[in-house]
Parts: C-alpha cells; structure tokens; sequence
C-alpha cells in the first residue's frame, strides 16, 4: 500500500489528465474520423460499418472518401469555410477593440475595485448562453430595442435590418466572446512592471507613445492569447449563426448541423468536422509555437 | 597618492557663496493622506556633485528623489532645476534621468535599443544616435553586450546598461535610488568606485539615495542625512562624520560614545559636569555656552585611546574595565563598563604582530581623548 501511495500514486495523478483526454478527446474524434471515412446508407446507423466479417473470416473493407469528396465537389463547403474564418476574424477584431481599453481601464484601477470589475465581466456567465442570444433577438429585430431607440433619436427613419444579417452574428460573437478576451488580456496588464511607464517618461517618452512602445508589446501574449480564445470558437460557432443569422449567413457549424441532422449523410458530416478540426488545428499550432520562442526568448 | 588628492581638491561649490544651484528644493513637502513622507525640505544641490540622500528605509528618501523626476507631486513647496520652476512639469520633460532600484529595463529591447531608446524621443539623427548608444556602452564596458536582452545579463550587467541609458541622454542630472543595493558586496565594493570614477568623466552632477553610510561616505561630495522626512545635517563626509550637528547624526553615522552633562563655564573650551564620571570633561566648543545647559559629550570610539596607565595631565580620561573586546584583524575594539556600569567603545589599531602586554578581559584601563577631539552637542 505504501508503495503505491508514493512513487505510482503520483504517476497515476499525472496520468489523470492524459486519460481524461484521451477518453473525451482523442476516442471520440476517432470515431468520428471512422465514420467519415465510411459509406453512407439509408438507416440505422446511417452509415457502413468499415470492415466487415464476411463468413466469420474474411475481412471486407468498405473505406470510403465520399464524405470528403463532397467537401471538393461542391464550393458550399469551402464558402461556408472561408465564411466562417472571416467572422471569427471579425469577432476576434471586434473584442480586441473593446476588450483591450476595458482590460486596461481595470488592470490600472485602484486594488480594491479591480476583484468587483472582474467579476462584472465574469456575471454573464451566470445566465445561460442560449437565453443571453435570445434576448440579443429582442434587441437587434427590426421593432426591437436598438432600432426603437434609433428612430425615437430620430436617427433613421425606417428600422434598420440587424436581425438575420452578419452584422447581427458579429455583435452576437463580440458580445458572448468578449470576457475571453478580457481576461487574458487583464492577466498580463496587471502583472506588468508600472516603472517600465515611469522609466520611459524619464527618458523622455510622452504616455500614448511609451503605451505603443511598451505596454502594447509587453501585453502580446495577453493579445494572442486572447485572440486564440476567441477564435478557435468563433469559427466552429453554431447558436449564434443559428439564432441571430439568416438563410444567407454561412458558418461551417450550420452546414454541419444541416448535414447530420436534416440530410442524415453521418459520414460527409463527420468529414466537415474533421476538416474544421484541421482549420482550427493550424492556429493552434501557431500559437504553441509563437508561445515556446517566446518563452524561450525571454527565458 | 595623487590620484586620491583629487576627490579633496575637489571644487566646493557649496561654501563660496558665488555659484548657483543646479537643484533647489524649496520648503518641499509630501504627504500620502495623513502621513508626511517628506517634511518641509530646504536644500541646494550645487553643479557637478555627487550628493547623497542617506538614512533609514521608509525616511522619505526615494520620495523626495521621485519628487525631482516629476513621478510624485509635492503637496507644498517648489523645486527648481537650473532655476526653472518644475511646478507642473511632467518628467518627460525634465532635464533629469533616474536610474531606478529595480534598472526598469526595457524587458522586450536589446541592450542597444534600451539605451537608444531615451535618445529616439529627442529625435536625433540616427547616425547621432548610434554614435551616443556606443559611447554611453563603451562608457560602462558593455559594448560586447549591445544585442543581448536583459534577461541575458547578470544584475551587476544590467545596473551597467540602466546606467549607460541614463547617461546617454547627457541630462543635467542623474538620479540614482539605491543603485547599488541589489550587488553582492564584493561587486558593490567595485561598483562604488567605478561610479565614482564615471561621475568624474562625465561631469555630470549625481543626486544618490542610499541606506547604506559606508557607500554614502565613499561616493559623496556631500551627503544629506534624512530623519522621518526631515533633513537632519548636510555635509561633506568628513563633517558629517567629525561634526554632527545632532545627536541623531552622531548616532547614526558611525559609533559614538556619549556622555548627558551640565555646562559649568568656560569660553572656548567648556568644562562640563557628568554624574557618570569622576571628574569634568573638558571640551573644545566655540559658541558661548550658558553655565547650567544641558549638552551632550561625544567622543568617537577611535578617538579614545586605552591603556593601563595613568592618562598624562590635560586629557579627559574615564575609569573601567574591559568587559568584551572585538578582535577585527585590522583593528580591535574594546568594550569598556565604567564605574558607573555605562558601557564605552574604544577602537584601537593593532599595530604590531604581538603586544607584550595585550590587553584582556577583566583589565582595569583608563579612557582618554584630547579635549578638541569631544564634541559638544546641544540637539
Ligand atoms: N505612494 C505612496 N502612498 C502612500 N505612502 C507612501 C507612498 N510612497 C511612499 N510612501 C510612504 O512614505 C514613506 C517614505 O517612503 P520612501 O520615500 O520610499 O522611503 P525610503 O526611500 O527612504 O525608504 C514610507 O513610510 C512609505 O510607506
Ligand atoms: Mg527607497
């Protein structure tokens, strides 16, 4: 017993989160990557199984590159792709700016406030995401909050078509991504050396440059931390699309709801899953990558 | 020899009453809230000094420096720069350069790009600039260090770089908060010196904050020694040491062994009555002291000479017996209990290899000093 609460007992809580990853992580992208490279079939499941046991002994594969194949065929796929880089973009740009001056503005605030501010930021997350979309509904359609505050101003005269549109799905994206940001971005402000300011006052430095030539630099890996937070999500996102977007609004997360549930074809499903797997990958990479030449330039 | 009859030989601006301070603090003030950090400060900082801030942490030292950059604003009183009142204007403005305690080293430049960064904002040239960078480098012997990143240099390395950026910006002053503290004492030994040397070099006036006395005697022109926000003396090294004007200045720079007395009379040397001691101390004082004043005798510890026998006539002397004695190589100093039980220090050079009649615990000795080396002190 002794034994093994020592050396083996640390080696089993090391283990822990490597099982936990590959039960919930790598498992299931197996079998969905298993199930793309099957044929589709009409019934239950919807697809071939890949190798089958013809008279208990002969193995017969049934490998198929359909699910992938469609991803080529027709451009829906690479449009809704591009679609969905290009709002994750949006709504990765959209939080930088208003993240950025809001994390500043509470890293820089008095200790005592800071612990409340952050927790103002951290409320939303108290309330359900779907609710907090649906009432983004409410504000944005055309009789709704936005457009009845517009016109009272009298600002516009007809009400404003928000609601079903990309715009609606970029503030939809800012607004529920935008503590991801903030947060990151706070954790490397607060902890930056203030006399690094001072000393470039010192040296001559008026505030806004000495913030280009300091605290914007020293602050990137909050920057790009917070960015990956938002757009690894953003691209794969698919209530918000769903909710505030119209028919024309194209995100890989709709397609691939369309594909399981409403054409029931599991394996060019699970293709789009992996292909979106491998966009989100690419960047991930990138960040590991930038993160360790940094750490490592740094020391 | 010459080299170090320089530093004496120096210029003291201070005593002929013809020049002009370069830094003027007028009835300077700070208070954080309720607490006064710095308590109504007058004083005159003269071109070319190198003048050092000393006392106890939390005395109000680094305040008054950040006071000088523009980082704190006073709440009374005005400083002026080479007579410009600074009233309002913000550091990046200021002909001053601070090296902080932590060097504030830019973490993301280069040691070059730290250094030339004070002189892009004044928007030289840049051949000027790489021209100043590899001076103010070649200054403080780093040029082979010009691409490295701080995190890639030592601490005495990157107090060199803090420094050469202060200087390259050739500012009329240079601030530096405790510019040493974060050495290792061998390195600190060293370090004194070589800034020192480079004040000299470049002639530019230096204003220090430092706790450390050792380090104020050995790199100051003068030195201004704080108390609770207050300045308790200015000086140079030597009358502060000699002359303290206080009990709090005797006290804290050195050793001193003190002596509570009444003055009896006399002009130009005092007799002076000490319930401690068997006879009146006699000391040379040149104010005019009225008979029943109660003053303070002090006399420094190496100014006390020991020995078993008799004092000779005109020497004050005291009676005890050696209770501890430190033995430093170099030096030894005895603890002597006087009759009264008061405990005295006495600092004696040990001047050869072996002393015949060495003295030990439990020796009964006599104390005596010369009555022009006790000083007298009324505060
Ligand atoms: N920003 C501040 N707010 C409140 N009190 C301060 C502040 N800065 C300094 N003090 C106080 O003023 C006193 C003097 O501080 P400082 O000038 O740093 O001392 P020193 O440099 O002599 O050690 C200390 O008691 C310190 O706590
Ligand atoms: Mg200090």
């Amino acid at each position: 017993m002794k034994a093994v609460s020592g050396r083996a007992g640390r080696f089993l809580v090391g283990l822990a989160p490597y099982a936990w990853l590959v039960l919930f992580f790598l498992i299931p992208f197996l079998i969905v990557f298993k199930i793309s490279l099957s044929e589709a079939r009409m019934g239950i499941p919807p697809y071939m199984p890949l190798v089958e046991w013809a008279d208990g002994a002969v193995a017969q594969w049934h490998i198929s590159l359909a699910g992938y194949g469609a991803l080529f065929s027709d451009d829906l796929y690479a449009l809704a792709y591009l679609s969905s880089l290009r709002l994750a973009a949006i709504a990765t740009i959209g939080c930088l700016l208003l993240g950025y001056p809001a994390a500043y503005a509470i890293a820089r605030s008095p200790g005592h406030v800071r612990q409340p501010l952050l927790m103002l930021v951290a409320l939303p997350f108290w309330t359900s995401f779907l609710i907090r979309v649906y009432a983004w509904i409410g504000i944005l359609k055309n009789e709704g909050l936005l457009n009845m505050a517009l016109q009272a101003l009298g600002i516009i005269d007809e009400p404003l078509q928000i609601l079903e549109t990309d715009w609606a799905v970029s503030i939809g994206m800012i607004y529920s991504y935008l503590p991801f940001m903030i947060l990151p971005l706070y954790a490397t402000l607060e902890k930056m050396d203030l006399s690094l300011l001072e000393a470039a006052a010192d040296l001559g430095c008026k505030p806004f440059k000495a913030f280009l030539a300091v605290t914007l630099p020293l602050s990137m890996p909050g920057i790009i931390a917070g960015s990956m937070l938002v757009f690894i999500p953003a691209v794969g996102e698919f209530v918000i699309p769903d909710l505030l977007g119209g028919p024309d609004t194209l995100m890989i997360g709709k397609v691939l709801w369309a594909e399981f549930f409403d054409n029931r074809d599991w394996p060019a499903a699970s293709a789009v899953a992996v292909a979106m797997l491998v966009v989100l990958v690419v960047p991930i990479m990138a960040f590991q990558h930038f993160e360790t030449k940094r750490a490592e330039r740094e020391g | 020899m010459a080299d170090n009859a320089v530093k004496r030989n120096a210029p003291t601006p201070w005593t002929d009453g013809a020049s002009a301070p370069l830094i003027h603090f007028e009835g300077i003030s700070k208070r954080f809230g309720d607490f006064v950090a710095v308590d109504h400060v007058d004083l005159a900082i003269y071109p070319g000094e190198f003048f050092s801030l000393l006392g106890a942490s939390g005395c109000g030292k680094t305040t008054l420096l950040r006071m000088l950059a523009g980082f704190e604003t006073p709440t009374g009183g005005r400083i002026l720069i080479d007579g410009v009142d600074m009233t309002g204007i913000p550091p990046y403005e200021r002909p001053v350069n601070m090296m902080f305690q932590s060097y504030a080293l830019f973490p993301h430049m280069s040691v070059e790009d730290n250094i030339a960064f004070g002189l892009k904002q004044d928007g030289l040239a840049k051949a000027v600039i790489r021209d100043k960078v590899a001076r103010s480098l070649d200054l403080v012997q780093m040029s082979r260090f010009a691409g490295r990143k701080p995190h890639q240099l030592s601490g005495g390395q990157r107090q060199r770089v803090a420094l050469a950026r202060c200087l390259a910006k050739e500012p009329k002053v240079v601030l530096l908060d405790e510019p040493l503290a974060a050495l290792d004492k061998k390195l600190r030994e060293q370090t004194q010196l070589e800034l020192v040397n480079i004040q000299d070099r470049v002639g530019i006036t230096f204003v220090m904050v430092t706790h450390d006395q050792g380090e104020a005697m050995t790199m100051s022109s003068r030195i201004g020694l704080m108390n609770a926000g207050r300045i308790e003396q200015v000086g140079s090294p030597v009358e502060i040491y000699e002359y303290p004007g206080s009990r709090f200045v005797a006290d804290f720079i050195g050793a001193a062994n003190m002596f509570e007395g009444t003055v009896k009379g006399g002009g130009g040397r005092l007799a002076i009555a000490c319930p401690e001691l068997a006879h009146d101390l006699e000391v040379a004082h040149a104010d005019p002291l009225p008979a029943g004043s109660a003053v303070t005798v002090m006399v420094r510890p190496e100014k006390m000479m020991i020995s078993r026998d008799k004092p000779e006539a005109g020497l004050n002397w005291a009676e005890g017996v050696v209770a501890d004695i430190a033995y430093l190589g170099d030096v030894s100093i005895y603890h002597v209990r006087l009759t009264s039980g008061r405990k005295v220090q006495a600092l004696q050079t040990n001047l050869r290899h072996t002393e015949e009649q060495r003295l030990t615990w439990d020796d009964a000795v006599h104390l005596s000093w010369h009555p022009a080396n006790a000083l007298v002190l009324t505060r």
